[in-house]
């Protein structure tokens, strides 16, 4: 049967198609202390071989490849370093409403976490501005209980 | 959705030596139930069409056929069809209908099982090539032991009931063997 393709595109089969990645992964000593202690409302950054606290923390200094081992404790206010405005949200984002993906450079840290920030509206972000930790109400020891940001003040 | 879910299994133990990692001193108190683990999903949705080829082949599984398109300079029926042929880059201007009999190319024991249509372990997974066609369709095996399976062995596929029927590769249950010899090894030679 010869095969007639000039109907083009009619009649198209067409179907949503997820591909999913189940990773159940281990936490190891580091990261597993770092979602230990969020599950009770703390942040947990660790030292660099150069005196500096990675936030989030890592297992080996980002400069020299050393094993760390010192954890300290930050704040759960920050400072925005750098931001962008999310106006179209996507499935599966943290928040639904439209909003800032910051970076977040935490009180005590010297370095910056990527989060979101829930704010009315762009005009209301700034580099500079302070933020704050909105945890989630049921924290299950995961990045995740951390809810978003939001603006120091109260403005959202 | 806790670890046990997923199918926990334990983590295997490194050599002595080999890697180690300082056990971090920690400011807090983390309690007796530290994590350990964590369900990371990764996950990519697409809006997929399989292009009109492709269309034309599920719409014939759901008619329980196999509709291959042939070449037109070597003359292969290709299957599942993508509108060229992968030897010539010539556009496939025939539809041809092979099997729905086939031989097995190449056969692998599953151990371990994935997916939520997995069959229970072990089982067979395959390259079953349609009667007529170039290359394989992948499926698993059925009624039989994964170890009686071999390469030339003929099989025939297993529909789902015929209100099951959708555009879908699913429509195939599983193969299972047919009472026919088998083919010798050197003729499924470049067809897997």
């Amino acid at each position: 049967m010869a095969v007639d393709d000039s109907a083009g595109g009619e009649g198209l089969l067409r179907a949503p198609l997820v591909i999913e990645y189940p990773f159940n992964r281990t936490t190891g000593p580091v990261v597993g202390a770092f979602v230990t202690a969020l599950r009770d409302r703390r942040v947990l950054g660790i030292r660099g071989a150069d005196g500096r606290v990675v936030c989030p923390p890592v297992e080996y200094d980002p400069q020299t490849g050393a094993p760390l081992d010192e954890m300290v404790e930050v704040g759960t206010s920050g400072t925005i370093t750098s931001w962008s405005w999310v106006s179209q949200v996507r499935e599966g984002q943290p928040l639904q409403t439209p909003h800032a993906l910051a970076l977040i450079q935490l009180d005590g840290a010297d370095t910056a976490m990527l989060h979101v920030v829930d704010a009315p509206g762009p005009e209301s972000v700034s580099t500079g501005a302070r933020v704050r930790i909105r945890w989630s109400d049921e924290p299950t020891g995961a990045i995740t209980d951390i809810a978003c940001f939001e603006l120091d003040g109260g403005a959202s | 959705m806790t670890a046990d879910d997923r199918g926990d299994r334990s983590i295997s133990t490194l050599p002595e030596g080999l890697w180690t990692q300082p056990t971090p001193s920690v400011p807090v108190d983390l309690g007796d139930d530290p994590v350990r683990r964590q369900v990371v999903p990764a996950s990519m949705r697409y809006d997929y069409t399989p292009g009109l080829a492709s269309t034309r082949f599920l719409r014939g599984l759901a008619e329980k056929r196999f509709l291959g398109e042939r070449c037109p300079e070597t003359g292969e029926v290709y299957i599942p069809p993508r509108g060229v042929s992968p030897v010539s880059g010539l556009p496939t201007t025939e539809q041809v209908e092979v099997g729905p009999k086939a031989t097995i190319t190449s056969f692998c024991v599953v151990h371990i099982g994935f997916g939520f249509n997995a069959p229970p372990t072990p089982f067979v997974s395959a390259l079953f090539l349609p009667d007529g066609a170039a290359v394989s369709l992948y499926g698993t095996m059925g009624e039989v032991s994964h170890d009686q399976v071999r390469i030339g062995m003929r099989v025939e596929p297993v529909w789902v009931d015929d209100d099951q029927l959708t555009e879908s590769m699913e429509n195939i249950r599983y193969w299972r063997p047919i009472d026919e010899p088998d083919v010798p090894a050197e003729q499924l030679k470049g067809h897997m």
